[in-house]
């Protein structure tokens, strides 16, 4: 095969393959489908090569010591010279000609000889290890394992629990001394608080003297540990995993949008996980999105609608709440966590009403460089693309409580945001009617004529657009409450009602607007969106002074300016 | 102090004369620094092209050309060069690198210093082993003496070549003794050996700069290879072999030390400078090379053909004290540490004192090494607790065959060989070790419970 575009040609198990210059073997046999089980490698963190379980056999084109020419087969192949050890396939990066063998009887005894070794020492509690079902150990010992123990020695004892941090809790006898832990601390989340103490089989992972694995990435250490070892104490004994039912989501914590898996079983969600984006969040993500869940049964969770305080109906809130919104004097604040979809939805209500003023309430937060941005609205850019706004939103309403003390507007429909914690006065909202649609009561949501109970991310689908303009999608994970309504499906028919007209009240259905001719979706539709998302031409937004500065995988455009 | 006429002391020379001191004054009077003078008005290039041609190897244990070894550094990169002098002299039964440090730091200096300059080093270190508190004085206190003469620091004897030596103190472990374990060790960190491809010294050493790892005795042998031109050096002992080699001989034998020598076999060290076994004993075997190194076998015959095609047939006497023949008889001359078993020694016992040790210096990096030799510690120590099974023979070579070649670092080898080389050479000792020392008589739940309890 020729060499071109500057790929490199390899041979897998006779396979020609081409791959790019820096391929490891690990990820060139997974190019061909094949798995080369490994437990220290990990594709967004430095090589370490110790757990010596993607041993291969290699090969290389050989020459001639004398004379320098390539050495050939009689038939006039490159003869190839096999090393006499094995290689680990991690550390060994791509050159011309090289030649490996993954599932030769030599391969395969190298990766049963590392597996009994990491099980001599392991305490085997599967039954109740929470790991157990997504373990690669126990994986790797069932498809390379002898299935037999030749170990009658006493096992070595180590720390259980051990509190590494306030959300992890470490169990050393599982460990397999991998290292994928300390080197996320170290490469990614830039806070060295794990090593080894003790040596020999006898190593142990801990913490620095007096430092504690706190850092607002901590759990992604439990992700990529391939055993039980680090185990979330959130998480702990609460479910088996194999129940688990996973849902493609995304965190809603700040506009960089990290892709997540949420994970729920019977109506109930038990955990969040990052899922891979290599242009978001590579396979990280923030602890506190984590915890987004308890969102759903929180105490302060709106599970029935309302008219004037008294539960009412789902159907009578809305047809009660498009009656508040005819006539005159109407503003509407909606809100970053919104979908796509419901801002849409949203600025068609506004279209429809004249709307006296049009708001978002800002949310501001610190920037951590990595996947904390400073915005903590998931989706000000998809108010911004959908029209429904123009500038940036403020943190406070101040506008909005000027227009209700000159009398200007009169009703005001507030979609998620509490007006009170946004800088409006108790006796501001006094002097309106107000209708709320929204997951969580609030000071506002007491006040409302109408309160329409609404969903969180976790009970509906939609998308949003984050700080690289690339719009996302969350799809929904578990059925909302009886009592609640869909917010998109809300707004859809508060919209029909007041203008008369019918208007798409579903995810599927809106798209066949939003993504019509001469839009910035044009061609998009839900169905059609990848789950790593697609990035939109933002460029219309160029001269917004967005404050986020430089992340992950994100660049501002502009010097970003420091939030007061 | 008595020299052995087989003995060529060079290193040594001085080293216990009566009255010799390890201060700067009596090591000029003995023409010291006289070579580093004629070094620094040398050319680089012509002081590289000696040590090559001398064929001077490495003297740590890999036996490497230590010329080549210079010739590998990464020119290109723009970062500065690092000398590292190893002298994490750890392996079980070698003391020679101590002797050298202790009587005569000064010539230790001076070969650092002539193949810093040679090799345009930026700074050289000498990492000393910690357990040499007092070596590490010496040494101090001699590079401030040398320093005060302007042998060591800035612009040197005014060649405007400037180098500082520093000496750290090792973390106390086996280990550190490994080339990138050892550079690891001194960034401060854990002594945890890299991995090679890509980080070999010569391009990625000590602080991901361009490093050469040299032993003691091997920078020393610089000094005197510029002294006596690379053609004379070449002449001591066997082509390929070339100088001398301090041979550090413990066991059973009459007069254990270190001696150095050039050229002759394991029977004249053995038997006419060491004087043979004790009285009443005999020689069971050898373990040339330190204690990693393959056992050899009292009796044996070691047959082959060298590489002038020649066809050998020594006994364990016979073999050439030198890298090629021992590597000849199947095994390595590693460091030097040659250590002598008698008869009185029950290899059984001896493999399980190595794998205790073997398994308590392990990093416990990477899995074979770390489970393994723990694994092989806890079944030599059941065996000769008298919970022998007639199986353990077997599975302990299957678990050394599981460690070899599969680690990061050569310790695999040194847990593995052993371990191999001991139960082909002495298969029928264990058999009958594990017979005699079976309370089980081969019951495998009467085995495990008595394993779960010594």
């Amino acid at each position: 095969m020729e060499e071109k575009d500057n790929l490199i040609t390899v041979n897998i198990d006779g396979q020609d393959l081409q791959v790019p210059p820096g391929t490891n073997m690990v990820e060139a046999a997974a190019m061909l489908g094949k798995e080369i089980p490994h437990y220290c490698y990990h594709p967004k963190l430095s090589i370490a090569g110790n757990c010596r379980m993607c041993l291969v056999e290699l090969g290389m084109p050989g020459r001639d010591r004398a004379t320098g020419e390539p050495m050939l087969n009689e038939d006039g192949s490159p003869k190839i010279m096999w090393m006499p050890g094995p290689a680990i396939g991690c550390g060994t990066k791509a050159a011309p000609g090289m030649h490996i063998k993954t599932d030769s009887p030599k391969a395969l005894e190298s990766r049963e000889a590392v597996t009994e070794f990491l099980l001599v020492n392991h305490p085997l509690d599967c039954p109740i290890c929470d790991q157990a079902g997504e373990c690669t150990l126990q994986e790797f010992s069932s498809s390379h394992g002898r299935g037999y123990s030749r170990f009658i020695e006493e096992k070595n004892v180590k720390p259980k629990r051990t509190r590494l941090g306030p959300r992890v809790t470490l169990d050393d006898e599982r460990c397999v001394l991998c290292s994928r832990c300390v080197r996320f601390c170290d490469e990614v989340a830039g806070d060295s608080v794990l090593g080894f103490t003790d040596r020999g089989s006898y190593s142990t992972l801990t913490c620095f003297p007096g430092k504690e694995l706190a850092n607002n990435y901590s759990l992604n250490t439990v992700d990529i540990c391939p055993v039980g070892a680090l185990t979330s104490t959130d998480f702990r004994f609460k479910m088996r995993v194999w129940f688990l039912k996973e849902t493609n989501s995304i965190d809603f914590e700040t506009s960089v949008g990290a892709n997540t898996v949420v994970s729920a079983r019977e109506g109930k969600v038990y955990r969040i996980k990052p899922r891979r984006n290599d242009e978001v969040n590579d396979t990280w993500m923030p602890d506190p999105g984590r915890e987004l869940y308890k969102l759903i049964e929180s105490e302060d969770r709106l599970t029935q609608c309302s008219i004037g305080g008294a539960a009412a109906a789902a159907t009578d809130a809305i047809a009660k709440a498009s009656e508040c919104l005819r006539g005159e004097g109407i503003a509407i604040v909606g809100s970053g966590l919104n979908s796509v979809e419901e801002q849409f939805a949203l600025n068609a209500i506004a279209k429809t009403v004249q709307a006296k003023g049009v708001y978002l309430v800002a949310r501001y937060g610190e920037d951590d460089g990595i996947l904390m941005s400073v915005d903590r609205n998931p989706n000000v850019r998809g108010a911004l693309m959908t029209g429904l706004i123009d500038s940036l939103p403020e943190e406070r309403l101040d506008d909005l409580g000027a227009k209700i003390d000159s009398g200007e507007v009169t009703t005001v429909l507030a979609v998620k945001e509490d007006l009170l914690a946004a800088g409006l006065t108790e006796a501001q909202l006094d002097k309106v009617s107000i209708v709320y649609l929204g997951a969580h009561e609030n000071g506002t949501s007491k006040r409302a004529e109408v309160a329409l109970a609404g969903l969180t991310q976790f009970e509906k689908s939609g998308t949003v657009i984050n700080q690289q303009f690339r719009i996302q999608k969350f799809s929904r994970a578990i059925p909302g409450p009886g009592g609640a309504i869909e917010d998109l499906y809300a707004l859809a028919t508060i919209q029909a009602n007041l203008s008369g007209e019918s208007f798409p009240s579903t995810v599927g259905s809106i798209w066949k607007e939003i993504g019509s001719e001469g839009t910035p979706f044009a061609g998009l539709s839900f169905q059609n969106l990848s789950d790593q998302g697609q990035l939109l031409d933002g460029s219309a937004f160029d001269a917004l002074p967005f404050k986020e500065g430089k992340s992950l995988h994100f660049e501002p455009k502009q010097e970003a300016v420091v939030a007061e | 102090m008595v020299v052995h006429p087989k003995e060529q002391r060079i290193i040594l020379k001085h080293a216990d004369e009566p009255g010799y001191t390890t201060d700067i004054d009596c090591y000029m009077k003995h023409g010291g620094y006289e070579m580093l003078k004629k070094a620094v008005g040398m050319d680089k290039q012509a002081i590289c092209d000696e040590v090559k041609n001398s064929q001077l190897r490495g003297r740590g244990g890999a036996g490497f050309p230590a010329g080549v070894k210079w010739s590998f550094v990464d020119r290109k990169s723009g970062k500065p060069v690092y000398m590292v002098c190893n002298c994490d002299e750890s392996e079980p039964g070698t003391f020679k690198d101590r002797q050298i440090v202790h009587k005569d730091p000064h010539q230790l200096i001076e070969g650092i210093m002539i193949s810093c300059f040679a090799t345009d080093c930026a700074k050289a270190f000498i990492y000393i082993r910690e357990e040499m508190p007092k070596g590490a004085e010496i040494l101090n206190q001699a590079i401030n003496e040398a320093k005060e003469k302007n042998f060591v620091g800035d612009d040197i004897l005014g060649s405007g070549y400037s180098c500082d030596i520093v000496v750290h103190r090792g973390a106390a472990a086996y280990i550190c003794g490994e080339e990138t374990g050892l550079i690891e060790s001194l960034e401060g960190k854990r002594a945890n050996p890299r991995i090679k491809p890509p980080y070999f010294p010569a391009a990625l050493g000590l602080y991901m700069c361009p490093t050469i790892v040299n032993n003691v005795e091997t920078l020393c042998n610089v000094k005197h290879i510029l002294e006596m031109g690379a053609d004379a050096f070449a002449k001591i002992g066997r082509p390929n072999n070339t100088g001398t080699r301090i041979w550090c001989v413990s066991g059973g034998v009459k007069r254990p030390g270190y001696y150095e020598v050039a050229g002759i076999t394991v029977g004249e060290l053995i038997y006419d400078i060491c004087g043979g076994p004790k009285d009443g004993r005999s020689i069971k075997a050898i373990i040339p090379g330190g204690s990693s190194m393959k056992i050899l076998k009292n009796g044996e015959r070691y047959t082959g053909k060298d590489r002038d095609g020649n066809e050998y047939d020594w006994g364990i006497e016979d073999i050439p004290l030198d890298y090629d023949g021992i590597a000849a008889a199947g095994s390595m001359s590693g460091s030097g540490g040659m250590m002598v078993l008698d008869d009185s020694v029950e290899i059984p016992v001896a493999l399980a004192n190595l794998m205790a040790f073997y398994s308590h210096e392990s990093c416990g990096q990477c899995t074979p090494c770390r489970e393994g030799s723990l694994w092989l510690k806890k079944i030599t120590t059941r065996m000769v607790h008298g919970e022998a099974r007639p199986e353990d023979v077997d599975l302990m070579k299957s678990v050394a065959d599981q460690i070899e070649g599969r680690t990061i670092c050569a310790f695999g080898f040194a847990v593995a060989w052993p371990v191999q080389s001991y139960l082909e050479k002495f298969e029928d000792e264990f058999r009958e070790f594990a017979q005699r020392h079976s309370r089980t008589g081969g019951d495998r739940t009467a085995a495990k419970e008595l394993a779960c309890n010594h």
